[in-house]
C-alpha cells in the first residue's frame, strides 16, 4: 500500500471536483489531487451532449462535453495530480483517504483538506413505489442517456417518460432524434420539474405531450415492458377514480429526481441536511467535520453546472486556506433556516464572517411555484432584508447575495418567500462574490 | 467430472431428469450427484432461481407452524439443521438471527403458547415465551402495544438466490448437467411408465423424472397423464429497504398467524437490508408478478402493526413472489398414475427451509420407485469460496488487487462490487448469463441506485465475457432484451465497461 | 391588415422569460416580456423563421469510445433538424479528434458547420 500526502484532495473529477481543485491550487494549495472513478475527467457532463451549459461561466453556450473540456484543459495545464479509474473506499476524519484502482492497487492518502465532489444519483422506480411487474425496459433517464450518447445503443423504440426533470426532457428529444417515438411525459406534480426552455425545445418542438398531475399506477409486461397505466391525481396527489388509461410502450425512462451521492460522507459521520440530502455546510462549504468540504450535486442538486463550478471554487479556496491554517476558527454557530415558501437553503449555517466581506451568497430552492415574490431575510425574527424576484419555480435555483450589514450579529437567520405586492421590475441580479 | 450449465444441447439419455431449477430442484440434483447417476436438470429460464426461489422471504423457519406428522413438519426442522452445516461450504449467506412471533394481546399469547407446544412436538429446539419487556429490549422498534412473543433461536435468514446457486453449482461440480432455456413440451409414457422427456431443445430418454417445476408442477404432472393435484399460485408482495436502515430490526418478526398465512413480517436480510411482506392473494396466472397499489398499502399497514415507524422513504424496490400452493401439505412422493414420475410439488413455505431435506427425501422416493443407487466416490460437498472484496480488511483487499487488478475496479458503487467479482460470477460453473443473474450472485445493482450507474457496465462485462453482442444481453428471462442497436452502429460493437 | 400576436417562451437562457410578439403583415411590430437583447432577437426570429442548435453524435473509430458528440456552430432552421441528423448518422470519423474540429462543414448547404464537442484520443 502506497501512502502519500496532499494539501487538498477532491473526491470526484466532475465539474465540482475540477473547479474545486483548480481554485484550491490557485489559492495557494501546493499539492492538489483529484480522484476520479471513471477513466476520464468530466463526470456526468460527458454524457450530456446537448447544449445550454456555460452561459454564465463562459458567456457562451456549450455542450456538456464542451464545458467539461474547458475544465479538463485547465487541469491538464496545471500541476494538479489526477488519478483516474480509482475508487475511494473511505475518507475518514483526519483526512485519511483509502482508494483502489486496477493499476495502483490500494493507496492511502493523507489530505489536510478534503473536498467531497461525488455528484448525485437518480431516484429509482423503487423509491417512488410504482406498482406493476418488473420487466426489462425500465431505465433511469441518466442510465439511458449514457447508453445512447456514449455507448451507442437504444433503450427502446416506443418511449414513455415518467417525471419531468431536465434529464427526462432532454432524453425525450434525444430519443426522438434517434428515431424513437416518445409518446408522452407524465408528471405527478401540477407543475414541471424541468427548466421551461427544455419543455419548449425538447417537448413542444416535437409535439410530445406533457401530462401534469398524472401518476403512473402500474407498469406492465412479463419479459419486456409492454405499457403503463396512468391516472390523474388531485391536489393531495391522490388518484382520481375513473381517470385511468393505458399507454403502450417498450421503454419507460424515469426522471423522478436526483439524490446526493453521499455515502462516503455518511460513513465518515458528517451531519446531513435531511431535505437536500447533502452535508450541512457553512459559507466556506465546510461540513461538520473540520477539513472536509463539499460542493456541487453532492451538497445539493443544482440545475446549472455554472453554479456548481462557482460553488466548488468557494469550497476549493476554503480548502486551500484550511490547508494553510488560515481558515477562521470558531465554528459554524449561526443557523440559517428555510422558512415559509423555501424548501432548501445552502449554506445552512454561518461561521464568523471575515473582515472586509461585503456579502454572503446563498442558494435556495422554492417549495412551490410562485409568481412575483419577495425573498425575505428574518434576522432573529425581524425582517432585515428583502429582494424582489420576478418569478419563482422549484425547478430553478435562486441565488442571492445578502449584504453582510443586513445579517448583522443575528444568531438565527431565516429566509422566506412571500408573494410580492406589485410586479417586480427586474430579474434577480447577481452581485459580485466578495 | 464437472457437469455443464447453460442453454446447450440435451444429452440423448439421462438416468434422472429433474424438471425445474428452483431451490428444490437444485437441492435434489445435488443430492443425486452423490450416486453413480447421470443427472440432468432442465430449466425453462436462462438461469436458476427465477420463479418462487427468487422472490420470497429468505427465512429459515424454526418449524413450529406445521402440524406434526406432515411433510412440512418433518422436512422443515431437518432442513433448518442441514443449512446450519451446509451453508458456509456451499457459499450460501446465512445468519442465525432467531425469530419472534409477536403477540398483541392475551388471546394471541394463547396462540403463541399453542405454537410453542406444536414446535416442541415437531422437535424445534429452544422455544421460549418472552414477555413484553424482554421483547422490547431485544427489538426496540417494535410497537409498545405488544403483550409478548415466542422466541425461536433456530430461526435464521439466508439468501434464497445464493442458496439455489450454491446447490446448483455444487451439483454441477459433481457432474450434473443443467440445461437452461429448455421448456418441457411433453413426457412420453409407454405402458404406464416414463420413457422420455420432450423439450424445446429436443428429447431426452429417461426412466425417472423428478417434478420440481414449482408453479408449473401441476402442468408437468398432467403432461405425464397425472392430474392428482393442482397448483394454485398465491402472490405475495414485498417492499425492500435500504441498508442504511438495516438496524430497524435484529431478528425476523412475525405477527401471530391466522389461518391463511403467517402474516406480514418485518425482517432483516442477510445482506443488511430490511423487508416487509408478504401478503397472500390467490391468482390464476402462474407468471403474474405484478405488484399492486392496494397490496403494497396493505403490507405497509400490516407491518406497521409490528413496527409502527417504517422508514418508507428508504424503500429501494418492491416486488411480488408467487407461492406454489397445492393444498395443506407438500406433494412429495411417487405419482399415483405414472411409473418413474416422482413429485416434489406444492412446495410453499417452508419450502426454502426444507429444500435440502426434500433433496434427501426424494432420493428415498426414487430408490423406492426402482432407481438403482450406488454411492459415488469423489463427491465434493463444498464449493470453493468466492472472495467478496467489500467484506475483507485492507491488507486482504490489497492482496486481491495485486493478484488480479480487476479487483481494483469498483463497478457497483452502492455495494462496492468489483469487476473481478462480476467476471467470476459469470465464469463460475453455474455462472450468470443475465444482468439480474449478476445482481443476484454478487449484488451489483442490488443497492440503492438499483443499477443506475452499474447497469450499463454490467451489461458490457456480460457481453465481453460471454462473447455476445450488447444487444443480446438480457435482464432475466429469455425475451427480456435490454438494448437495441442504433441505426448506424453495428450490433457487434463493444462498449466501454 | 393581418395582425397576429404570438405567445413566445424564450429558450436562450435558463431564466425562461415568456412574452408576446406582434406580427403585422409579416413584420414584427412589438415585443413585450423579454428582458435582454438576446431574448428579443430570439423572439423576433422565432415567429418568422425558428431555428435551433442541434447536438447529436457521430461514429468514431480508433478511440476509447464508439461515439463523438457534435454540435452545430449556429442554430439550424427547425424544419431541417432531421435532415441534419440523417446526414450525421452516416458520418464516421477516426480518432484522434480535437475539440472544435470541424466534422461536417456547411451541412446541407445551410451554412452551418458541425464541430466536435470533445477530444477523443487514440486507444490502441
Amino acid at each position: 500500500m502506497r501512502e502519500l500526502s496532499y494539501d487538498v484532495v477532491a473526491i470526484g473529477g466532475g465539474p465540482a471536483g475540477m473547479a474545486a481543485a483548480l481554485a484550491a491550487r490557485e489559492a495557494g494549495a501546493e499539492r492538489v489531487l483529484i480522484i476520479e472513478r471513471d477513466r476520464e475527467l468530466g463526470g456526468i457532463l460527458q454524457q450530456c451532449i446537448h447544449n445550454g451549459f456555460g452561459l454564465r461561466r463562459f458567456e457562451e453556450e456549450l455542450t456538456g462535453p464542451g464545458y467539461a473540456h474547458r475544465y479538463i484543459e485547465m487541469v491538464r495545464n496545471s500541476d494538479i495530480d489526477v488519478w483516474l479509474d480509482t475508487t475511494v473506499l473511505a475518507a475518514e476524519p483526519g483526512g485519511v483517504i483509502t482508494s483502489v484502482s486496477p493499476q495502483a492497487g490500494l493507496q492511502v492518502v493523507r489530505a489536510t483538506s478534503v473536498v467531497y465532489a461525488m455528484g448525485c444519483r437518480e431516484r429509482t422506480r423503487g423509491a417512488i413505489r410504482t406498482p406493476g411487474s418488473r420487466p426489462a425496459g425500465v431505465f433511469t433517464a441518466g442510465a439511458a442517456q449514457r447508453m445512447v450518447n456514449m455507448e451507442g445503443y437504444l433503450p427502446g423504440k416506443e418511449v414513455v417518460i415518467v417525471g419531468s426533470g431536465d434529464i427526462g426532457l432532454i432524453m425525450a428529444r434525444r430519443m426522438t432524434f434517434e428515431g424513437a417515438k416518445v409518446k408522452a411525459v407524465f408528471e405527478i406534480m401540477p407543475y414541471s420539474n424541468g427548466l421551461t426552455r427544455n419543455i419548449v425545445q425538447c417537448l413542444e418542438d416535437f409535439g410530445i405531450p406533457l401530462y401534469l398531475g398524472h401518476s403512473v399506477t402500474a407498469i406492465h409486461g412479463k419479459d419486456r415492458v409492454t405499457g403503463i397505466t396512468v391516472s390523474q391525481v388531485n391536489e393531495k396527489l391522490e388518484i382520481v377514480p375513473d381517470t385511468a388509461f393505458d399507454v403502450a410502450c417498450d421503454c419507460v425512462l424515469l426522471s423522478v429526481g436526483l439524490i446526493p451521492e453521499n455515502e462516503l460522507g455518511r460513513a465518515a459521520g458528517l451531519m446531513l441536511d435531511p431535505i437536500t440530502g447533502g452535508a450541512l455546510v457553512d459559507q466556506f462549504r465546510q461540513t461538520s467535520l473540520p477539513g472536509f468540504f463539499a460542493a456541487g450535486n453532492v451538497l445539493h442538486v443544482h440545475d446549472l453546472v455554472d453554479w456548481v463550478s462557482e460553488e466548488a471554487a468557494i469550497a476549493g479556496r476554503s480548502a486551500a486556506r484550511h490547508a494553510r491554517g488560515e481558515l477562521p476558527e470558531g465554528g459554524a454557530a449561526r443557523q440559517v433556516a428555510a422558512g415559509e415558501g423555501i424548501r432548501t437553503v445552502v449554506p445552512q449555517r454561518l461561521s464568523p464572517l471575515e473582515p472586509g466581506k461585503m456579502s454572503v451568497r446563498f442558494y435556495f430552492r422554492a417549495a412551490r411555484p410562485m409568481g412575483a415574490s419577495l425573498l425575505q431575510l428574518y434576522a432573529d425574527g425581524e425582517l432585515a432584508f428583502e429582494r424582489k424576484l420576478r418569478i419563482v419555480k422549484p425547478s430553478e435555483m435562486i441565488v442571492a447575495d445578502i449584504p453582510v450589514r443586513k445579517i448583522g450579529a443575528a444568531t438565527k437567520l431565516e429566509f422566506r418567500l412571500a408573494p410580492a405586492p406589485g410586479k417586480a421590475e427586474t430579474e434577480e441580479e447577481i452581485g459580485e462574490e466578495a | 467430472m464437472t457437469g455443464t450449465f447453460g442453454a446447450g444441447p440435451l444429452p440423448a439419455t439421462a438416468d434422472v431428469v429433474v424438471i425445474g431449477g428452483g431451490v428444490v430442484g437444485c437441492a435434489i440434483a445435488r443430492e443425486l450427484t452423490r450416486f453413480e447417476l447421470s443427472v440432468l436438470l432442465i430449466e425453462r429460464a436462462p438461469d436458476v432461481a427465477t420463479g418462487t426461489s427468487k422472490a420470497n422471504s429468505g427465512i429459515l423457519h424454526a418449524g413450529f407452524d406445521a402440524d406434526p406428522g406432515t411433510w412440512k413438519a418433518k422436512l422443515n426442522v431437518r432442513g433448518a439443521r442441514l443449512y446450519a452445516d451446509l451453508a458456509e461450504g456451499l457459499g450460501i449467506p446465512r445468519k442465525a438471527t432467531g425469530s419472534l412471533v409477536v403477540a398483541k394481546d392475551a388471546g394471541q399469547m394463547d396462540t403463541v403458547a399453542d405454537l410453542r407446544q406444536r414446535g416442541r412436538d415437531n422437535g424445534v429446539p429452544g422455544l421460549e415465551i418472552w414477555n413484553r419487556d424482554r421483547l422490547l429490549a431485544h427489538e426496540p422498534n417494535v410497537s409498545p402495544e405488544v403483550a409478548g412473543a415466542l422466541w425461536a433461536p433456530s430461526g435464521a435468514i439466508v439468501c434464497p438466490f445464493l442458496a439455489t446457486v450454491g446447490f446448483a453449482e455444487n451439483a454441477i461440480r459433481n457432474g450434473a448437467r443443467i440445461v437452461t432455456e429448455c421448456a418441457v413440451t411433453g413426457i412420453d409414457v409407454v405402458g404406464g411408465a416414463i420413457t422420455a422427456v420432450c423439450t424445446t431443445r429436443g428429447r431426452v430418454a429417461t426412466r425417472f423424472v423428478v417434478n420440481a417445476a414449482g408453479l408449473h408442477s401441476g402442468a408437468v404432472a398432467r403432461l405425464a397423464g397425472d392430474d392428482s393435484f393442482t397448483i394454485r399460485p398465491r402472490r405475495g408482495e414485498y417492499i425492500l429497504f435500504d441498508r442504511s436502515v438495516g438496524q430497524l430490526v435484529n431478528t425476523v418478526l412475525f405477527p401471530t398467524p391466522d389461518k391463511v398465512s403467517k402474516g406480514i413480517l418485518v425482517a432483516p436480510t442477510v445482506h443488511g437490508n430490511v423487508f416487509i411482506g408478504p401478503d397472500a392473494v390467490d391468482i390464476d396466472d402462474p407468471d403474474d408478478r405484478e405488484t399492486t397499489a392496494g397490496g403494497l398499502a396493505g403490507i405497509v399497514a400490516g407491518a406497521r402493526r409490528i413496527v409502527p415507524a417504517l422508514p418508507l422513504g428508504t424503500a429501494i424496490t418492491e416486488f411480488a413472489g408467487l407461492r406454489a400452493a397445492a393444498g395443506k401439505d407438500f406433494v412429495i412422493g411417487p405419482s399415483p398414475v405414472t411409473r418413474g414420475l416422482v413429485h416434489a410439488a406444492g412446495i410453499q413455505s417452508p419450502g426454502l427451509t426444507s429444500a435440502p431435506a426434500i433433496g434427501e427425501a426424494m432420493v428415498e422416493v426414487l430408490a423406492e420407485a426402482g432407481l438403482k443407487l450406488r454411492p459415488r466416490a469423489g463427491f465434493v460437498p463444498v464449493n470453493p469460496a468466492k472472495p467478496r472484496f467489500h467484506d475483507l480488511d485492507r491488507p486482504a483487499q490489497a492482496a486481491l488487487v495485486a493478484a488480479d487488478p480487476l479487483y481494483g475496479r469498483v463497478i457497483c458503487r452502492c455495494e462496492t462490487i468489483t469487476e473481478a467479482e462480476i467476471v467470476a460470477a459469470i465464469l463460475s460453473p453455474c455462472g450468470a448469463r443475465t444482468v439480474d443473474g449478476v445482481k443476484r450472485r454478487v449484488r451489483a445493482g442490488a443497492g440503492r441506485c438499483q443499477g443506475g450507474f452499474c447497469g450499463p457496465r454490467v451489461t458490457a462485462i456480460l457481453a465481453r465475457e460471454l462473447g455476445i453482442p450488447v444487444t443480446a444481453v438480457r435482464k432475466d428471462s429469455a425475451d427480456s432484451w435490454l438494448f437495441l442497436p442504433r441505426a448506424d452502429i453495428g450490433a457487434a460493437e463493444g462498449i466501454h465497461a | 391588415m393581418a395582425r397576429v400576436v404570438h405567445a413566445i417562451q424564450c429558450i436562450v437562457c435558463p431564466i425562461g422569460c415568456g412574452g408576446e410578439v406582434t406580427v403585422e403583415d409579416g413584420t414584427v411590430t412589438t415585443l413585450t416580456g423579454f428582458t435582454c437583447n438576446k431574448g428579443l432577437a430570439y423572439a423576433a426570429k422565432e415567429v418568422v423563421s425558428p431555428k435551433r442548435m442541434v447536438t447529436t453524435t457521430v461514429r468514431v473509430s480508433g478511440g476509447g469510445l464508439p461515439l463523438l458528440p457534435v454540435v452545430s456552430v449556429a442554430p439550424v432552421p427547425k424544419d431541417r433538424i432531421f435532415d441534419c441528423l440523417n446526414l450525421l448518422r452516416g458520418v464516421s470519423v477516426m480518432a484522434p479528434i480535437a475539440e472544435g474540429e470541424i466534422v461536417v462543414a456547411d451541412a446541407l448547404g445551410l451554412g452551418v458547420d458541425f464541430r466536435a464537442a470533445r477530444d477523443i484520443s487514440v486507444v490502441q
